[in-house]
């Protein structure tokens, strides 16, 4: 039941969602959606890292005890992915970090146990992340649903914006759609079971005893935010729970971004937050495998974090593909020929990797504290004032940047030519050999301004190889 | 205190293969070839030689690493021999260490020859481009994507952009720079590409790294050089016309540049530096009179038009003015890439700074054929290895 001691709920949040979409305008696109698709060099763990970096915005990072990631698509099967996050998130050393993955409700498994892990006591903020990239079969009826994004929400028990009143879960076992060890893509049996035996059974069972328990009826909800697995779905639960479609409930996002996942339930209430009021009452309900529902209770806090990187700027930033393939070639479901041929690039080294995990994930440099000037990657000796070893640690991840030079290189190697090489001048002092991502080729010009987002190099040999690139600065 | 290179070593034999896609040559018959060439021409045998240095880029393919692919071709009777590596700039670190050699006293006559054999790997570009491999393990995760052309695109962009030129200004600038090269090289038979190629050609040519295209970028080659050195007052005992050591300097990137954003990426500043140290040790007040040729390092078209201005020929910002009346053209005040420079006779890494003392040997010795130059005097090379901002660049100084 509600009634908890202290407040206890969301102080914070953020999201992403990536540039590309396969919309209509795309060739070789039939749906009539449009569907947000990760970039060739991103993945579940960089547009993790881009949703907690902007639920981070002024907020203090050694305040932050914990980040859980949720993802049913994580890079690496056996190694942490949370703590790639973790890291490049710039989460100190002393952040448990954990890995919520296997359920489309991993997500809201990860919300829950972060309040109880607040509640506990065991820690006062955590962040958790939750961010998925299913990949659809080609042509499968999923294919027009899945997007792409990731949403990070701060849990903690002070400044809350968002006050937690009640949750409540249950399992239910049945596979109705799955994704066994080794499969490339989700399966699913008759849609009639799915649907009525599962998602329209199960889930209003979950929310009438959360609502009933808290002598609360659909009318005294502000706002439902409710997983749905499609649009169709979306709109047979809100009818059959009641909720008036216009005023009622969150919009689901189908049209513009898709059915992003373990990522889903948290980011629509990351948009739902957007436009939230001091007391408004909002309903989260996740489904999968069971379901589970929270009821929360908007706070004055909320107007001290109107997120501008929330979702709806992103849902507005966005290109949309020309073609089919290169999505198709982006997610390797066609082997194209690279436009030159050039030697395969070597294997990183995971012990140099771990050498550099400053100046790589966390993409720290340095300050010479005799001269100010900031400078990457981190030196021994002061590029200006030649003092040694006189420095302080200096964040470039969140520094904003503008183009100095920069080429279009079709030579070199990437999936998406030309690759946009640039020598970039951080404000505030600094400089960097830099790849361009998520541009127009068109409108690169000097001055541009940019902002850093991590990305994945390249794989090889089962190592993937993240760091930092540069991009325009998404609206 | 110390004293300078000038006039204490000459040159008094040199070699060179004909460089290009030598699909039938390996690294041993190169070497074989432009030594042979080298010994003829100074007229000594393999036991006058007293120790050799060898300049050889990569490791990975052509000799390997070390030295004995090359000590064993030669059959050298167990003599030292010096590997050296510099990028780009390896060949004439090669010869420097060599003439640093006899100039100390150790050795009366020694070796210097670079060789690279670029061609075996099977794509187009340098066989690293894909990972220049400059920052060793770092390279492998940081900067995997760099490439050549990329690098050298930046400085066009930015050189472009300091001075205002557009980019139809810009890229004609320095497609007047590459079509006279294509020009000279056809007056070179060991040159790799020999066809004239028009100004409207290289504007019209397909993109490697914009603004920079085909023709703006040099020719990737197989070959080898050599150079025999001895004491300046032993050289006339071997023939009459050696060719002095005035200056070899080297200046290697300090940081600044790639860091620092004082660095405007339109100029080039260890070319700056190394061309003030060896006009400083060759005793030229002012090189725009007093220099006879260039063989500069034109791996790309807007490397040559900066060298310009940073080796004091042109003033900042109006290398174009020169280009555009001709001066550095084979009948110019000034002719550079007369033999058609790294982008027609080719870019073997290794050889490419002995190459260039080659040219230069042959034209002081009126040797030069179809495009012998009138009665040289003293000329410079300018060999550069590594990207605009992190480089090393070697100037050298020979004359009569």
């Amino acid at each position: 039941m509600g009634g908890t001691q202290m407040a206890i709920g969301i102080t914070s949040y953020g999201a992403y969602l990536p540039w590309h979409r396969l919309g209509p305008g795309t060739n070789g696109w039939t749906a009539r959606t449009e569907r947000a698709v990760a970039s060739f060099d991103e993945d579940s763990i960089t547009m993790a890292v881009a949703a907690a970096v902007n639920c981070l915005d002024g907020f203090h990072r050694q305040d932050i005890q914990a980040l859980y990631f949720a993802s049913t698509t994580p890079p690496y099967k056996e190694k942490s992915n949370a703590t790639t996050v973790s890291v490049a998130a710039d989460l100190p050393f002393e952040t448990l970090s954990m890995d919520f993955s296997d359920s489309l409700r991993a997500g809201t498994a990860a919300l829950q146990a972060a309040i109880d892990a607040v509640k506990g006591g065991s820690a006062k903020q955590v962040l958790l992340v939750a961010a998925d990239m299913r990949v659809p079969q080609p042509r499968s009826e999923f294919e027009p649903v899945f997007g792409d994004g990731a949403a990070a929400l701060l849990i903690g028990n002070s400044k809350v914006a968002v006050q937690l009143e009640d949750s409540y879960a249950v399992s239910h076992e049945m596979l109705d759609v799955w994704r066994a060890d080794g499969d490339a893509f989700v399966r699913t049996w008759e849609d009639r079971f799915v649907i009525e035996e599962g998602y329209l059974k199960i889930l209003p069972q979950v929310i009438s005893k959360l609502l009933d328990r808290n002598k609360l009826s659909s009318k005294d909800i502000t706002k439902a935010v409710l997983y749905a697995p499609d649009s169709r779905r979306h709109r047979e639960m809100v009818r059959k729970l009641g909720f008036d479609l216009e005023t009622q409930v969150q919009e689901p996002l189908f049209s513009t971004v898709g059915n992003t996942g373990a990522a889903f339930a948290p980011m629509m209430l990351a948009a739902a937050l957007e436009k939230a009021k001091a007391g408004d009452r909002i309903l989260l309900a996740n489904y999968g495998n069971g379901a589970d529902a929270f009821l929360f209770r908007v706070t004055e806090e909320i107007e001290a974090i109107r997120n501008s990187r929330g979702v709806g700027s992103y849902v507005e930033s966005k290109r949309i593909l020309p073609d089919y393939e290169t999505y198709a070639v982006w997610r390797g479901l066609i082997d194209k020929a690279p436009p030159t041929r050039r030697p395969p690039i070597r294997t990183p080294s995971p012990s140099a990797m771990h050498r550099e995990e400053s100046k790589n994930l966390r993409f720290h440099g340095i300050k010479c504290k005799r001269c100010g000037y900031p400078q990457y990657p981190p030196q021994r000796v002061c590029t200006r004032c030649h003092a040694k070893d006189e420095f302080e640690d200096y964040r470039f991840s969140d520094k904003k940047a503008k183009v100095f030079t920069y080429a279009l290189d079709r030579l070199g190697p990437t999936l998406d030519p030309p690759l946009v090489v640039s020598v970039i001048d951080f404000d505030g002092g600094g400089r960097m050999f830099s790849i361009m991502t998520d541009r127009d080729v068109d409108k690169v010009e000097i001055g541009m301004p940019l902002e850093m987002t991590f990305r994945k190099f390249h794989s090889s040999e089962g190592i993937h190889n993240y760091y930092w690139k540069c991009m325009p600065v998404r609206a | 205190m110390a004293e300078s290179i000038k006039d204490k070593v000459a040159i008094i034999g040199m070699g060179c293969t004909k460089f290009g896609e030598l699909w039938d040559k390996s690294p041993e018959d190169l070497i074989i070839e432009a030594y042979k060439e080298t010994m003829e021409d100074a007229g000594i045998e393999k036991k006058d030689i007293q120790a050799a240095w060898l300049g050889s880029h990569l490791d990975d393919i052509s000799i390997g690493r070390g030295v004995i692919i090359f000590s064993m071709a030669l059959k050298l009777p167990f003599i030292p021999v010096t590997r050296t590596e510099n990028f780009c700039a390896t060949g004439t670190e090669a010869l420097r260490g060599a003439c640093y050699a006899v100039a100390s006293g150790a050795y009366d006559i020694a070796l210097a020859l670079g060789v690279e054999k670029l061609k075996d790997v099977g794509y187009a570009g340098l066989p690293e481009s894909g990972n220049l491999n400059m920052e060793g393990t770092l390279g492998r995760f940081t900067t995997p994507a760099r490439t050549a052309p990329g690098a050298y695109a930046m400085m066009a962009t930015g050189y472009f952009a300091k001075y205002g030129l557009s980019p139809e200004d810009g890229k004609r600038t320095l497609a007047k720079i590459s079509s006279k090269s294509h020009h000279n090289g056809t007056l070179n038979p060991k040159a790799h590409l020999r066809r004239e190629v028009s100004v409207e050609d290289v504007m019209k040519a397909p993109i490697i790294a914009w603004p920079l295209g085909l023709y703006d970028c040099c020719g990737v080659s197989d070959g080898a050089a050599a150079a025999i050195v001895t004491r300046a007052d032993m050289a006339k005992n071997f023939r009459p016309d050696p060719v002095y050591v005035k200056a070899l300097q080297i200046a290697a990137s300090s940081g600044e540049e790639l860091l620092y954003t004082d660095y405007d990426y339109a100029h080039v500043e260890t070319t700056y530096r190394a061309g003030i140290a060896a006009y400083r040790e060759a005793g030229i007040k002012n090189p725009r009179e007093e220099l006879s040729m260039m063989e500069t390092h034109d791996c790309f078209s807007i490397n040559e038009l900066t060298q310009y201005e940073d080796l004091g020929i042109s003033p900042r910002g109006r290398a174009k003015e020169d280009v555009d009346a001709g001066f550095f053209n084979i009948d110019g005040k000034i002719p550079n890439e007369v033999d058609g420079g790294l982008k027609c006779f080719g870019h073997p890494i290794g050889a490419s700074g002995l190459r260039m003392v080659y040219e230069i040997y042959k034209q002081l010795q009126g040797k030069a054929g179809p495009r012998q130059l009138k009665d040289p005097k003293i000329g410079l090379t300018h060999n550069m290895g590594g990207t605009p901002p992190s480089c090393v660049v070697a100037v050298g100084i020979v004359g009569l």
